[in-house]
């Protein structure tokens, strides 16, 4: 079986966000960019259904600006067999929306014809969360989304999710996409033999026309801001005193 | 000229960082309070080090190594450098100067320690032997086919977890016009030789829980199967190898700094004082701005040396440059980040007492700041005949 997995490059998590002046958005220039995180932890389940004998190849997909080819490298270099990248702007402001990736990802399903997609439940620029969703729609296959434990029993596959009020776990027959959470696994770490073969994986570079996809933006963003400051907070010596300041400020 | 990574050099540098981040710094203020690195913690560095292929990756391909290129093992170091020094000490990063082992001596030791089953420590420090190596009293006459060593060495790092010692030990003394001079050879003593013993050393200011040892050499025979390289031949390995490993210092400091440097520059956009963030100051601000430009400068000097030692050009003098200028810069910046936090940076809640106070050997080992600036003096007046 084959294994796609879509990457995304996005702001690294630990880089402190900046809302541009015009409020179109984020600041993205000179900032540290690095695979979507949740994207790291299908990539690592991709590569575990390979090393467990249940995949034959892992090919990861991006699609973004040519930088994102990066990206690709850090895939190849866990383990990842055969990148490709679909260079689809020059600009890296210019967030591809989710339909336009579902539409050429199922391009690329079609030609590749994967026995499974995983995807990362969502990037965490700007928390869409519906490519994974999309594709399958795209696609008429089953989805499970928000896997914390995922298991391939021959046609079928088993996924527990995380919903609010705890875990549920669904079957859903195969092919079929699904789009990983935070607790399914620990992504390893690119080992240094594996980085230094990285390079010479192949890495088959498209552009959106190859595909027939339109990729111009549908939706408009109005407004970004940051998020209003916390108030600060107060030290209370005791639980009389913490109650009484509850009552006060009419939260008990 | 280029001066970006390559691909595989930026994914090295975020590997080792995010080692360094996830695996170094939970266990640091632990080894801190402590002193000490427990032996499990170091196995488990060591393993998962082992396993991502990076354990040794100084050495070439042929003896089990990863074969990086100088440019990309300082890469490495410079990234180890943000972490606490007595736990990077078990990514293991064997001394280079092993590779002067012959066929026998591979097999007992320089492949060991690449395969991370012996752990090795360098030793020619003495008491009355600091800058002036030659002067070193620790000696070996020859008796039948054996050496006997006599005397002592101390801050002998890492030697608490070495398995092996690579010593440099007097065998002799020419006279020569300008008086005496010692002859100096190199030799592999195991830990537990007869007449051989590791005591526990001082307990330093900088890098808690990397300790230093003292060495004691009583009648301890040594077979000439244990001769690194040449009889009498000491200086000519330390000089083939040790320049290398003086400039993983400058790299160590300054990943160090920027470690130090990120916490200087969030204080300073954070904390308020009348009335508005420190870093609206231009006290402050100037500051932040000095320290990036001489973090720059260091990380320059001590990239483009490396990248010499690759391109096979004379380095000595660009290597003692890289590491006066780096070891200086880090010492700047620990003592005005310090500054920028005010009383709180002397707590041990923040880490940066502990840079602080580690910056200050680095302008000490691995040859003084004094023993570079002769190095970079010598280089650039001897041809002119001063």
């Amino acid at each position: 079986m084959k294994v796609l997995v879509p990457v995304k490059r996005v702001i690294d998590y630990n880089v402190k966000v900046r809302v541009k002046a015009d409020g179109s958005g984020v600041d993205l220039a000179n900032v540290k960019m690095s695979m979507n995180p949740f994207d790291e932890i299908s990539v690592e389940q991709a590569i575990r259904l390979k090393e467990a004998g249940q995949a034959d190849e892992v090919v990861a997909v991006s699609i973004g600006v040519k930088q994102s080819q990066e990206t690709l490298r850090t895939a190849l270099a866990m383990g990842a067999d055969r990148a490709i990248l679909v260079v689809a702007t020059d600009d890296v402001h210019n967030d591809i929306e989710p339909l336009a990736v579902a539409k050429i990802l199922k391009a690329i399903v079609d030609e590749e014809q994967p026995g499974l997609v995983l995807c990362g439940k969502q990037a965490i620029d700007n928390d869409m969360n519906a490519t994974g969703q999309m594709l399958a729609a795209l696609m008429g296959w089953s989805q499970a989304t928000f896997a914390s434990e995922v298991s391939i029993e021959g046609d079928k596959a088993k996924v527990t999710r995380e919903v609010d009020g705890g875990l549920q776990t669904i079957e859903v027959s195969m092919p079929t996409v699904i789009t990983v959470d935070l607790r399914l696994n620990e992504p390893r770490y690119a080992s240094l033999p594996n980085i230094m073969k990285a390079k010479k994986k192949p890495l088959d570079e498209k552009t959106p026309e190859d595909y027939g996809v339109d990729v111009s933006n549908r939706l408009e963003i109005v407004k970004t801001e940051e998020p209003e400051a916390r108030a600060a907070g107060i030290k209370v010596g005791s639980v009389d005193e913490l109650v009484e300041k509850l009552k006060e400020a009419g939260a008990v | 000229m280029h001066f970006g990574l390559s691909e595989e050099q930026e994914m090295i540098v975020s590997t080792v960082r995010s080692f360094v981040e996830n695996e170094i710094y939970p266990h640091e203020a632990e080894v801190e309070r402590t002193g000490e690195v427990p032996h499990a913690l170091a196995q488990k560095i060591k393993d998962k080090v082992l396993e991502l292929g990076f354990y040794a990756c100084n050495f070439p391909e042929e003896v089990g190594g990863a074969g990086l290129s100088h440019l990309d093992f300082t890469l490495v170091e410079r990234e180890l450098g943000r972490g606490s020094m007595a736990l990077t000490h078990f990514f293991g990063r064997p001394q280079n100067i092993l590779m002067a082992c012959n066929e026998e001596q591979r097999e007992r030791y320089l492949l060991p320690a690449v395969r991370g089953e012996r752990m090795d420590a360098l030793a020619m420090t003495e008491p009355d032997a600091g800058s002036d190596v030659r002067g070193m009293k620790c000696s070996a006459v020859r008796q039948g086919s054996d050496w006997v060593v006599n005397g002592s060495k101390h801050f002998i790092s890492g030697a608490d977890h070495a398995d092996f010692f690579i010593v440099f030990i007097a065998t002799g003394v020419d006279e020569t016009p300008k008086g005496p001079k010692k002859r100096i050879t190199t030799f592999l003593v195991d830990r537990g030789t007869p007449g051989f013993e590791v005591r526990d050393g001082y307990r330093s200011v900088s890098h808690r829980g990397y300790k230093n040892c003292i060495l004691e050499f009583d009648d301890c025979r040594l077979p000439d199967a244990q001769v690194l390289g040449e009889v009498d031949g000491g200086f000519a390995v330390m000089n083939e190898w040790l320049y290398a490993t003086r400039l993983t210092v400058a790299a160590f400091s300054v990943g160090r700094a920027r470690r130090c440097f990120d916490y200087a520059l969030s204080y300073a956009a954070e904390r308020k004082q009348f009335g508005q963030h420190i870093g609206k100051f231009q006290g402050v601000s100037f500051q932040i701005a000095d320290m990036i430009t001489d973090i720059d400068a260091s990380d320059l000097l001590t990239l483009s040396a490396a990248w010499r030692l690759d391109q096979d050009l004379p380095a000595n003098r660009e290597i003692a440059s890289a590491k006066v200028h780096a070891t200086e810069m880090l010492a700047k910046v620990t003592d005005t980040t310090l500054q920028i936090y005010g009383g709180m940076g002397l707590m041990d809640d923040f880490p940066i007492e502990r840079f602080w106070r580690d910056a200050r050997v680095e302008r000490i080992w691995d040859g003084t700041s004094e023993i570079q600036r002769h190095i970079i003096s010598r280089d650039l007046l001897r041809p002119l005949g001063a």
